[in-house]
């Protein structure tokens, strides 16, 4: 196995939402080794908010559990493994569906899987009801011609930012 | 966040100045709706500028607010939008709703 990717990195956390930016960023922090630019790595932020909200907000209701990430570098694709042991997905269909939610009484709007659909390559979600859901979410960073990059940075810079 | 009223306008500037996650949408849902309850404002501009990231929680947050100001007769706009963030006001049909009142790039 070990031969397959090229580095790797595990986090767990306690599912406290103060840790949604934490775990954001932990994984912008390793993503950025591929060199991605400035939207590649806003998508990956944002798809891993996703995944772990889902983890605090349906998983573990909001009580104490331990949210674990495992993140790995293949070439230049990155893989994130996102999984709880709390309380599982009924039906994934459903939970898929663009504006479904189970908790639309706390505002949450049911887009998160369709962000990480979108945001990312592929999403892959796996959960036993009682035991836990790992998502498995997948990116390739594009490789960018320096030149490309240098027009891009001065786009970025005339947009103010 | 930091928000002022335009007497004049009946309008609620609302800066948002932190990330918004579902860790930051309670609290600022709450400042918020403080502030327009206080008010009661004719329009409200929700100002972008300085929000680095945001995701689905920012949806549930605005239309939340939307039907708030909506339910007492004002209507809701948001300006300086990055592109990151608007692909999600996009995406959701957030925009077809509320209207982004400018460009803005990255």
């Amino acid at each position: 196995m070990s031969g397959l990717y090229e580095n790797e990195m595990k986090l767990e956390f306690v599912s406290k939402s103060n840790n949604e930016a934490f775990a954001r960023i932990a994984v912008a922090a390793f993503a950025s080794q591929l060199d991605p630019t400035i939207e590649e790595l806003a998508d990956i932020k944002t798809a891993i908010s996703e995944a772990v909200t889902n983890c605090i907000i349906h998983g573990y209701e909001n009580t104490k559990g331990i949210i674990k990430i495992v993140s790995k570098i293949f070439a230049n694709t990155l893989e994130v493994e996102i999984s709880d042991t709390g309380k599982g997905i009924e039906n994934i269909e459903l939970a898929r569906k663009p504006l479904y939610t189970s908790k639309s009484n706390i505002e949450r709007s049911g887009m998160g899987f369709t962000i990480m659909e979108s945001f990312m390559d592929d999403v892959n979600i796996e959960s036993v009801v009682g035991l836990g859901t790992k998502i498995t979410m997948r990116k390739i960073i594009k490789k960018v011609d320096p030149q490309e990059e240098d027009k891009m940075l001065d786009v970025a810079e005339l947009g103010g930012r | 966040m930091n928000s002022v009223f335009l007497e004049r306008d009946k309008t609620l500037l609302v800066e948002i100045t932190e990330e918004i996650d579902h860790h930051a949408a309670e609290k600022l849902r709450r400042k918020i709706d403080e502030s327009i309850t206080r008010y009661m404002p004719r329009k409200v501009v929700f100002d972008f500028n300085k929000v680095s990231f945001m995701d689905s929680a920012g949806i549930g947050m605005i239309i939340g607010r939307y039907k708030m100001v909506n339910m007492i007769g004002g209507t809701v706009q948001m300006k300086n939008v990055r592109t990151s963030i608007r692909k999600i006001f996009e995406m959701s049909g957030v925009a077809k709703i509320i209207p982004i009142i400018d460009i803005r790039a990255s």
